[in-house]
């Protein structure tokens, strides 16, 4: 690697006249910082492949509009980014411009890293250029017609893309600031957290409060007591983003992975300045609903099958056990109006990631194969309106569209 | 002939408690670690599901978690003037299988050995001169309770043990065990919740002067996360444990406690489906090379190591040793020879008792969750003038009564129809059962060797077990459980039948998979194999790992000995060996 590393410098130098290169790009400071930047801004998630090389691209983002495949962002010259100078990939970062003004797709999340700050991508850049160039042609663009028409991408940007950098709040201490920079650039919490428009665009005024996509849901992470992580302290955060898992949850899917490439590796401060931020979100939030009536035969059904088959892990009371069972009691993702995450993990069971610090692992069993549409309905609804909870009853409907979803084994 | 892979710095065979212990104290000094394990890889989240788990056909009656017979299995016979035969089904011990190994399907019962028992023929002979048995080859360990402890303590923190401590050192604790060693912590874990017919027991043992005290068990009280950031939950109470996996990650097993941290070290690599042949020595017969495996494809492979650690089962340990020609192979007949020395069992007594009006909810249960006394244990009554030596540990501890299994029904009951329906229901809650789990001394006739008729897939001769119980343990098993008898008509049974070790061993019912030595521990190379820090005799970079090493059994589970072992070997690999690689430790 280290070999590699000094050939390619050879060859980049020689290759391009970028005033940049010549400014002690290679120096270790920099390119750790880039690295680091780098695992900020989870790159690996769309960039690297299972089992694949590092940033050789072809990894699959499904979208509503069809399917979007990572870049391969390492230096070849043919199929990476071995052609480009510093300032195609700020394009990339600030604008959504590939090189020649050609328009990157929102699954890019441009719209988040827009606010990263030009030194930022300088270190990234720096970084990107150590990595050994791997020959990969990935297709970036595999959308259906009409979405592969990268000219309707004038009309989405129009929409829903405001272009700039992160400006600091003079009124906000250095580490809400910090996070605040964090959250809306390079971390793009936004891009699973936020509600879409039907153009796929985030909703701006509903910044952060819980998305369905993928077939997962990204729960609210506002401060809203009952939707929300209004519950979580700081440090209930930090320990999530660090570990995994925390006495309320532990993450699995999408989050499992961020947390596992990404958000585990940031350093302490990072994280305790993402908490800051997150957690003084303060907005007017909607009353919970009026939870179920516990007599109905939904919740009577319903706390019979918690009973025999839930409650040995998530016990009797609904509050887990910290680290390894998630709680359920005052959880966002079990009183967000959209049941499809409880739905989907009785359905399809589920699997917590492991990390360094919480290595476990522990998994969630699916019940798809033996327990009915209305079964999953009502012990789902008795889940969501017990112990505090309250949010809309489940129909055999809402199972049976989810179950057709997941496929025949989800 | 084997293709030869790369060398690695250590190869470790089988992954039970002692290989993942190992592994992970080995991998965590830096060492480049490879473990082979002959059976599957098994998973906690993907083969424990709680969904599917508790399914008795699959994993009590069909045996899922056993070594396949059609693999590997043993050939038995009573004495050595008997031709042996295969067993073709698991009876009276259960081989495990797989990552995990019998850690996985085990009770979770987790004693330490007593601080007598590591010099137990020096001690029953200062006690009893002359009146100890000439029959029984007892031998001492080689190491003693001080260095033992520390290990204790290490894998009881591992597994997140729950129990109370009777003497913390040096002070009798009311509410433990007193017949305990001097521990230098309390347990991980407070004792569990009691069902009924344990704390009726211990009630009753009380009544008569004895000391009960929660078992301690590796089935956990509460929430913990062990040193290696390993998170457990406590135990539901699910009455599919022993035999089982645990789905609620509740008992503590090496794939619940060690192996989710292992697998994270990139210097680790645990090949599955790799049984390995044998160890292989160089010209001298003084170093090991590394060992010869075979993948599921049969092919065989030679993988070289700078130090082999064979933490197989005790049957496994002892059968590579011999096949791969460590040691000299025991011969009873001149009580020479050390490989497959001093192989030893468990004796299983009790008492099971028939009430009328009592509810035991008997469902509800552990492997190790009830209450027991140690007054009638090894040592600690005084057996002037009673002809034996040795004794049991006493307990309730129900398991769960699973709908296939569980039909308590007295003698004569006819073992089908209506009548047998009728007795089931009358007695399905109302019954319990008192055991006497006892020691089980060693014998000059008591040995294993290869057998010289039946073979395995590969054509390599099986391990052949000669056994039968010595009349010291026949005597001892006729008077603790008549001890036992005594508390039991105290409880207010309608019926009794008490169940002791009268006849031959019998492989048909199952009585324990506590098997002991054939690779035993000592401090002197002609009667034993390994030295006290588990490294093999004359061959300085093997060590073989598990209940081979010890002498004799006492009467506990041997687990947490097992533990304290790979702890003990691991500490002086990393302490002592890797300082003078290629020498016996020589403090």
């Amino acid at each position: 690697m280290k070999t590699s590393t000094v050939v390619m410098f050879t060859a980049i130098c020689a290759a391009c006249s970028a005033a940049y290169g010549r400014e002690g790009s290679d120096s270790w400071d920099l390119v750790e910082r880039g690295r680091y930047l780098a695992v900020l801004g989870d790159c690996t998630a769309c960039h690297t492949a299972t089992d694949g090389k590092p940033f050789a691209g072809g990894v699959v983002i499904d979208t509503p509009f069809g399917k979007l495949v990572g870049a391969n962002i390492t230096p070849d010259t043919e199929t990476g980014l071995g052609r480009w100078n510093f300032e195609n990939f700020q394009d990339v970062m600030s604008r959504g411009h590939g090189i020649g003004g050609k328009r990157l797709y929102g699954a890019m999340p441009y719209t988040a890293y827009t606010k990263v700050s030009r030194q930022d991508n300088q270190a990234m850049w720096a970084y990107l250029q150590t990595l050994e160039p791997v020959k990969n042609e990935v297709e970036t663009n595999q959308l259906p017609f009409p979405f592969n028409q990268r000219l309707s991408l004038i009309g989405w940007n129009w929409l829903n893309f405001s272009e700039g950098e992160f400006k600091s709040n003079s009124e906000k201490s250095a580490a809400w600031n910090r996070g605040a920079y964090l959250v809306q650039g390079l971390g793009h919490c936004g891009t699973c957290h936020s509600p879409k428009g039907l153009t796929g665009g985030n909703k701006a005024d509903q910044f952060l409060q819980g998305a369905n996509l993928q077939g997962w849901v990204a729960p609210n992470i506002t401060s809203d007591p009952h939707r929300g992580i209004g519950a979580w302290s700081e440090d209930d955060l930090v320990q999530y983003l660090k570990t995994g898992a925390n006495r309320f949850d532990i993450a699995s899917g999408p989050m499992g992975e961020a947390v596992e490439h990404s958000t585990q590796h940031w350093r302490e401060e990072d994280l305790r300045a993402v908490s800051t931020y997150l957690k003084d979100m303060g907005q007017a939030y909607p009353p919970p609903p009026e939870p179920v009536a516990a007599d109905s035969a939904a919740m009577r059904n319903g706390k019979a099958i918690y009973a025999d088959r839930c409650s040995g892990c998530h016990t009797p009371s609904g509050e887990g056990i910290a680290g390894l069972f998630p709680k359920l009691a005052g959880a966002p993702l079990i009183n967000s109006d959209d049941p499809s995450p409880i739905v989907r993990a009785v359905l399809g069971g589920s699997r917590a990631i492991s990390t360094q610090a919480a290595p476990t692992g522990p998994s969630m069993p699916a019940f798809a194969w033996n327990l009915s549409d209305q079964n999953v309905a009502d012990v789902a609804t008795y889940v969501r309106n017990s112990w505090t909870n309250a949010a809309p009853a489940v129909s055999a409907n809402d199972v049976q569209n989810l179950r057709e979803d997941l496929g025949p084994h989800p | 002939m084997a293709k030869k892979l790369p060398a690695t710095q250590v190869v470790i065979v089988g992954l039970g408690w002692a290989g993942s212990i190992l592994a992970h104290e080995l991998a965590d000094e830096g060492l480049n670690v490879i473990a082979f394990e002959r059976g599957p890889w098994r998973d906690t989240a993907v083969d424990f599901n709680i969904a599917s788990a508790p399914d008795e056909l699959r994993y009590s009656r069909r045996q899922e978690l056993m070594l396949r017979n059609a693999q590997n299995t043993c050939t038995v016979r009573n004495t050595p003037s008997e031709t042996a035969l295969p067993m073709r089904t698991w009876g009276s011990f259960h081989p495990g299988n797989g990552t995990g190994g019998a850690g996985n399907h085990w009770a979770g019962i987790t004693f330490r050995f007593q601080p007598q028992e590591f010099r137990l023929h020096s001690y029953l002979t200062e006690r009893y001169g002359k009146e100890l048995s000439k029959d029984l080859t007892l031998q001492d360990w080689g190491t003693d309770w001080s260095e033992m402890e520390p290990h204790y303590a290490a894998f009881e923190k591992l597994a997140g043990i729950s129990g109370k401590a009777g003497n913390l050192k040096g002070t009798i604790v009311e509410g433990g065990n007193p017949f305990e060693g001097p521990r230098s912590i309390e347990y991980p874990n407070p004792p569990t919740a009691q069902t009924y017919a344990p704390m009726l027991f211990a009630e009753a043992a009380k009544n008569m002067g004895y000391k009960p005290f929660p078992v301690p068990s590796a089935l956990l009280s509460q929430a913990y996360t062990n040193p290696l950031g390993v998170k457990m939950g406590p135990c539901t109470f699910c009455g599919f444990c022993t035999n089982y996996g645990c789905a609620n990650y509740s008992k503590a097993s090496p794939i619940i406690s060690v192996i989710p941290a292992l697998v994270r070290k990139r210097n680790f690599t645990a090949k599955t489906d790799c049984e390995v042949l044998r160890v292989v020595l160089d010209s001298t017969g003084k170093k090991a090379t590394g060992i010869i495996f075979a993948d599921s494809s049969g092919d065989e492979w030679e993988q070289p190591a700078d130090l082999v650690i064979v933490t197989a089962f005790t049957f496994e340990n002892v059968r590579l040793m011999l096949l791969s020609g460590v040691g000299k192979p025991y011969d009873p007949a001149t009580n020479t020879g050390t490989t497959g020395r001093n192989y030893a069992y468990q004796t299983a007594n009790s008492v099971r008792m028939f009430f009328d009006d009592k509810n035991f909810n008997p469902f509800i249960g552990g492997g190790a969750i009830g209450m027991g006394i140690d007054e009638l244990n090894n040592d600690n009554f005084d057996h002037s003038g009673l002809g034996f030596v040795g004794g049991g540990s006493t307990r309730v501890t129900p398991i769960g009564a699973p709908p296939i299994d569980s039909r308590p029904v007295p003698p004569g009951t006819p073992a089908w129809g209506s009548k047998w329906k009728a007795a089931t229901v009358k007695n399905y809650l109302s019954f319990m059962s008192i055991g006497c789990e006892a020691s089980s001394y060693s014998m000059r006739t008591n040995y294993l060797s290869l057998d010289p008729t039946y073979r395995d897939p590969r054509g390599r001769p099986l391990l052949r077990i000669t056994f039968d119980f010595p009349e010291n343990d026949r005597r001892m098993s006729a008077y603790v459980t008549g001890k036992v008898m005594d508390i039991a008509k105290t409880m207010g049974a309608r019926e009794f039948y008490p169940s002791s070790q009268t006849g031959h061993w019998n492989t048909k019912p199952y009585q324990s998979s506590h098997v002991v030595g054939g690779f035993i521990m000592g401090a002197d190379p002609s009667t034993s194999s390994v030295n006290k820090h588990l490294q093999v005799w004359d061959v300085p970079n093997l060590f073989v790992v598990g209940a081979s090493a010890f002498p004799q059994n006492p009467g506990y589970n041997p687990t947490g000995t097992v533990g304290a072992l790979a702890y003990k070997a691991a500490d002086a690999i990393r302490n002592h060996y890797l300082k003078r690689p290629g020498e016996m430790i020589s403090v």
